[in-house]
């Protein structure tokens, strides 16, 4: 077990202490949620009635597009400076160095969602910092950062390899979306446990299949 | 020493001769079910009351519907065989009929409108099997586009087979979300819509009959495209070798 989980801390520890030092992703997807949060406001009537109804929508879509630019970075990063090639040499499995750049951009995506929530919480005056919320946006997380992994690992060597993770993710990752909309709009209107909990089996489902699978098809994106 | 290339040209040109015979065969069979399919869809079912005229797309909205499912679930299979083994011809099969399957399922989407227009009123609705099929589309014209941009075609042939694989099991899941999603806000009823009544038994027969047709249209479209893709990798190899 310890061989297992070391080898998936340590690359995604590579991931984050890589953040850490340039701050380029974390300050730029930052601000490209906040400015989506924003946009959206002049998009519909910001009345509490529309808000009550569309708040959850643009929460999710705010994180699904900023995921998007981060995901991309995660292995855009490893190709321009031929540092997959390290990792590639590096004596573990494929499925360890899926499993840790996985843990690398969850972790990434769950601090920007930390830090959103709240500049979301007073721009459209809304109880959100709720425990029920977070663990949601966790579990929903990780299903499009578990795909999200897998696509971008793909995607960044295509042509028009930015345009090609959100065509590829978008529609797999559509129940992900459809799920924590709903449970998120539930929560707020503050609905009973049964309504909420089908939506987390859902999350549950697709986090544990597609993380197997993902798993399973990753080596196949690292072959020459 | 000059018998063997000898041998190896008569025993392609045998093998032309055979799949030059399976396709006159499946033409041949394909065009004569689709006359006798197009006589059967409207000279011999009857009318529907409530909708008319417009209902009898429906057979062939629901035989498309049926060969872009078929035609996935081929490249789920192929895509699966690929990922195993690494040959060649899985990559060939699940390519091709995944074009076909886009095709088909864009005919299916496209008629599906053309119908729901008079009955229902409108283009489109959030119904979950309308939404399911729509996501579906856009899952394989992601693994065409995968394909188109791919650097080199062994990674065109591993990344398509890995989407091959993930759209196809993607495909209940989203179904079942699109399912509870629309249960949340119920549907709004447009138009006439038709109770769902037992089908009058001809409209069954031509309905069953309509979908062997089409099957054997994508057996033979599914041939065609295969050994098409085959020719292409070999002017390819040509070319490379000159």
């Amino acid at each position: 077990m310890r061989d297992f989980l070391l080898p998936i801390m340590t690359i995604a520890w590579k991931d984050v202490l890589l953040e850490l030092r340039t701050k380029d992703v974390v300050t730029s997807v930052l601000m490209f949620a906040l400015l989506a949060m924003v946009t959206f406001n002049f998009a519909f009537d910001p009345s509490p009635a529309v808000i009550a109804l569309v708040a959850p929508g643009i929460l999710w879509v705010a994180f699904t597009f900023a995921g998007i630019l981060g995901f991309n970075r995660s292995f855009t990063l490893e190709k321009e400076n031929g540092s997959l090639d390290g990792l590639l040499l590096c004596p573990v499995s494929r499925d360890v160095i899926y499993f840790g750049k996985l843990l690398g951009v969850f972790t990434f995506m769950l601090v920007m969602e930390a830090v959103l929530l709240p500049f979301f919480a007073v721009l459209y005056n809304l109880p959100v910092l709720d425990l029920k919320l977070l663990l949601l946006a966790a579990l929903a997380t990780l299903g499009f950062a578990g795909v999200g992994t897998l696509f971008s690992a793909m995607a960044v060597n295509t042509r028009s390899r930015e345009i090609m993770l959100p065509v590829l993710l978008l529609p797999v990752a559509s129940p992900v979306v459809i799920a924590a909309v709903e449970s998120t709009r539930a929560i707020l209107e503050g609905a009973p446990w049964g309504e909420i909990g089908r939506w987390w089996g859902l999350l549950i489902a697709f986090d544990m299949i597609f993380l197997i699978v993902s798993s399973f098809v990753f080596g196949s994106t690292l072959e020459e | 020493m000059t018998t063997r290339p000898l041998q190896a040209a008569a025993a392609q040109r045998a093998g032309l001769a055979d799949s030059a015979t399976v396709r006159m065969t499946l033409l041949a069979l394909s065009a004569a079910m689709m006359f006798a399919d197009l006589a059967l869809i409207f000279l011999w079912a009857p009318t529907e009351q409530v909708m008319g005229v417009v209902q009898r797309i429906f057979y062939f909205h629901v035989p498309e519907a049926w060969v872009g499912f078929l035609a996935f679930g081929v490249v789920f299979i192929a895509s699966i065989g690929y990922l195993v083994t690494g040959k060649r011809k899985w990559d060939v099969a699940g390519h091709s009929a995944a074009e076909i399957g886009v095709l088909f399922t864009t005919l299916m989407l496209i008629t599906g409108s053309i119908w729901a227009k008079p009955v229902w009123g409108v283009w489109w609705t959030w119904d979950p099997r309308l939404t399911t099929s729509l996501i579906l589309w856009l899952l394989y014209v992601g693994y065409l586009m995968l394909r188109a941009y791919a650097p080199t075609p062994a990674k065109a042939a591993r990344y398509s087979a890995i989407m091959g694989v993930i759209g196809f099991i993607d495909v209940p899941i989203v179904y079942f979300s699109v399912v509870w999603w629309r249960n949340i806000h119920p549907e709004l009823i447009i138009g006439p819509a038709a109770p769902r009544d037992a089908l009058d038994p001809r409209m069954l027969v031509t309905l069953i009959f309509s979908v062997f047709t089409f099957t054997v249209l994508f057996v033979y479209l599914l041939w065609e495209r295969m050994s098409l893709r085959n020719a292409e990798d070999e002017v390819k190899a040509l070319r490379q070798g000159e």
